[in-house]
């Protein structure tokens, strides 16, 4: 599906990244803990955060993730947006859950990024 | 011994959490300009950040320093101390010394040596107590 889509199904806000949602999306990985994210992640791919600190973004620069989705409401600082912004990581926050914005996305066919990589092998 | 054709030194200060990824960043934007392959620079990247964010939470300060030849990419990250009193331990996933401030930010779950080492074509590490530690990883291109 692309990122428009997403944002559709999880009733989100773009904060940034607004001329980037036609990009298609097929895998996602929630995890608050970076450490996780910069071990596990193998594929371009959707973070799903409740973290807002400009290490979220720096993590996702590494990793080549394009799309960040902050739960719970959260909206991270300006600097956070800037830097997100200046790097064309698209960034956008849902009122749900950690646990329901994967639920919603796993029903509409995004699967985890382990998954994608264990089906390959 | 082959010519380093490039060399690059970045300075990490202990501590300086704000600056962190910023040395990893350039690193990645420099490769990429080379064309180095997508896959191949995750690796690096990642690689890099983790060496990075090691030296700010854990050492005194240091350098991580990117040679570049024409076959391969060498990451260096050297620190001044303390050193790590048990290696084999620290390269365990999941054993972590990080404090507060590193796990608020999100890290600090022990992955780093780990992941550095499975990211890596070759990865050596040697630390000497009240000297420093020294770590070399290697990535074919």
């Amino acid at each position: 599906m692309t990122i428009a889509e997403m944002v559709a199904i999880l009733d989100a806000k773009v904060l940034c990244g607004q001329d980037e949602l036609a990009q298609e999306v097929t895998t996602a990985c929630g995890s608050d803990l970076m450490s996780d994210v910069l071990a596990f992640v193998k594929e371009k791919t959707v973070l799903i955060t409740g973290l807002t600190n400009v290490h979220v973004i720096r993590t996702a620069e590494m990793l080549d993730i394009r799309c960040i989705i902050f739960a719970r409401g959260k909206v991270p600082g300006e600097d956070v947006l800037e830097e997100a912004s200046e790097l064309g990581i698209v960034v956008l926050t849902t009122h749900h859950t950690t646990y329901t914005t994967c639920g919603k996305l796993y029903m509409a066919g995004i699967r985890g990024n382990n998954e994608c990589e264990q089906a390959q092998r | 011994m082959q010519q380093h054709a490039m060399m690059d030194v970045f300075n990490i200060t202990a501590l300086d959490y704000a600056s962190a990824g910023d040395a990893s960043a350039t690193i990645k934007r420099k490769l990429k300009q080379l064309g180095i392959d997508s896959t191949v620079l995750r690796r690096i990247a990642v690689a890099s950040y983790e060496a990075e964010l090691n030296l700010i939470i854990h050492s005194m300060g240091g350098t991580l320093t990117l040679s570049i030849t024409t076959t391969e990419i060498k990451l260096v990250s050297r620190d001044v101390g303390p050193g790590i009193p048990d290696i084999e331990r620290a390269l365990q996933e999941g054993y972590s010394t990080a404090n507060a401030e590193a796990r608020n930010m999100g890290f600090g779950a022990g992955m780093g040596l780990p992941n550095m080492r499975r990211n890596a074509d070759d990865f050596t590490i040697e630390s000497e107590m009240g000297k420093g530690t020294q770590i070399q990883m290697r990535f074919a291109i």
